[in-house]
């Protein structure tokens, strides 16, 4: 009975985006193939694309990515990506930052003291070393919500989500931040803008409650309303 | 606060599990993807696969194996054994998992470590250790040595020293395991396993031993590790992941309880 409810909720999920094109931005930072496979669960399938001009034609993007802000930001000036991801926040569709795509939406990043995209105002910021704390930080963590947003939602208490990384975003309103996480200090790690979220962790490899960011951001409309 | 990990080991050859006891009479207990789904389900945080197919021709059937899980487990997994170069680190990462694990080939070229690091990030490279308690000697001062092929072939290299070695040269994680401990169920090796998460900044995973939930409160508490690895006493049925979660929690060693 629940297993034919999930069907259907997913059957109306795909239906509902078929018209749609779920771009997922290939700038050589890591494995996108979590990413892929988690929108098939879903009953979706993401477009992974390097072209500018394909991404002008999404009606949602996915920009996730590991690695170092300094190539990254390279790869993407080199491709054009930078421009096409600009563009996308203009025409106002939904987009979704994940680890390193939650760190270069903003203005500068302090590893390899890179310039980075500035859709956000913000930088992002070394996590300090402390005498016993692991860096990078790696593993599961909880998320304290901050307030509530379309996307962060139907997730329980006590909920962990994955995280893999060395730098934090702080963007530089306080209302940006959706969410925050504990690693020697609180850093944020979900954060909302506009059309644009972004979490540091890693919802594609953050088991059902991951899915379900996954799955709200498919079903949002791009506005930051509650 | 991050949570300690728990993480299951499934051995692989020729595409199904097995559990070696001290590396020998390894004996068949099922297909990797059908436990991966249960580990997933009963609360894993994480699988480590390491792969003992002994011939390289045999390789594919391991990569089909990391396909097919990857297509059924929404948690990170890593994948070792028998990854001598960056085609092998990049065929299982293509596959969909997030990080492989090198060791004995690491030993042996050191340089691979750098390249891995290079081409695929830090966060991908994990350095498998097989380290075996020995008198200090000038060679190995902290009295424990790098050892290989299952702990027949020893290296002549210090385990402290090497572990740091492999952080300068890019890697993002330390799977521990004790040749000593390994196979006993008696506990990990919990001077071993602090010596190298005091010496390194990256996480460890210890590995080796595990017998009992208070084995694991022991290495996450005294041995400093950041994760254990168990095998023997949950693919038996021993103990469930809850179980063992529960009792650590109760120890107010902070686990991830709901998932």
């Amino acid at each position: 009975m629940a297993s034919a409810l999930i069907n259907f909720r997913l059957h109306e999920l795909s239906r509902h985006f078929k018209e749609s094109v779920i771009v997922i931005i290939d700038y050589q930072a890591g494995n996108l193939t979590s990413v892929v496979r988690s929108l098939k669960a879903l009953g979706v399938e993401g477009t992974v694309t390097q072209n500018p001009a394909v991404v002008a034609q999404a009606t949602r993007v996915i920009f996730p990515g590991v690695g170092a802000a300094g190539k990254a930001m390279a790869t993407l000036r080199e491709l054009g990506l930078d421009q096409a991801l600009r563009q996308s926040f203009g025409r106002g569709i939904p987009i979704l930052g994940i680890c390193l795509g939650a760190q270069i939406i903003l203005e500068h990043s302090e590893e390899n003291d890179t310039a980075c995209l500035g859709l956000l105002p913000g930088r992002t910021q070394v996590l300090p070393r402390s005498p016993g704390l692991k860096i990078p930080h790696m593993g599961w963590n909880r998320v304290r919500f901050l307030r509530p947003h379309r996307v962060f939602t139907g997730l329980p208490e006590g909920a962990e989500y994955y995280f893999v990384h060395s730098y934090y975003p702080a963007p530089a309103e306080t209302s940006m931040v959706v969410g925050v996480t504990d690693h020697g200090l609180e850093f944020p790690c979900a954060i909302a803008w506009r059309n644009l979220v972004a979490t540091q962790f890693h919802p594609e490899k953050s088991g059902r409650f991951g899915l379900q960011i996954l799955e709200n951001f498919l079903a949002w409309d791009g506005s930051d309303a509650q | 606060m991050l949570s300690k990990r728990i993480i299951p080991c499934l051995d692989v050859r020729d595409g199904r599990t097995t559990k070696g006891i001290k590396f020998r009479n390894n004996v068949d207990i099922g297909d990797p993807v059908a436990m991966a789904r249960l580990y997933y389900e009963a609360g894993a945080d994480e699988l480590v696969f390491y792969d003992i197919t002994a011939s390289s021709d045999r390789r594919n059937i391991m990569i089909d194996v990391v396909r097919r899980v990857a297509a059924e487990i929404l948690i990170p997994f890593s994948v070792g054994g028998g990854i001598r170069n960056l085609n092998d680190m990049r065929d299982v990462l293509l596959a969909g998992a997030e990080k492989v694990s090198v060791n004995s080939a690491a030993i042996l070229d050191p340089a691979l470590i750098a390249a891995g690091a290079k081409a695929f990030g830090s966060q991908c490279i994990v350095l498998g250790m097989d380290v075996k308690r020995v008198i200090p000697t000038p060679t190995t001062p902290s009295g424990y040595e790098m050892v290989i092929h299952g702990g027949r072939t020893p290296m002549g290299i210090d385990a402290r020293w090497w572990a740091q070695e492999a952080v300068r040269l890019g890697a993002g994680e330390i799977c521990l395991n004790s040749i000593d401990a390994d196979g006993t169920q008696a506990g990990y090796e919990l001077n071993l396993t602090r010596m190298i998460s005091e010496a390194v900044p990256i996480p460890v995973i210890a590995s080796g031993g595990a017998g009992t939930p208070e084995h694991l409160h022991q290495v996450l508490t005294q041995g400093r590790a950041d994760a254990a690895l168990i095998a023997s006493m949950v693919h038996y049925g021993t103990y469930t992941i809850q179980g063992i979660k529960d009792y650590l929690a109760q120890c107010h060693i902070p686990v991830r309880l709901v998932w």
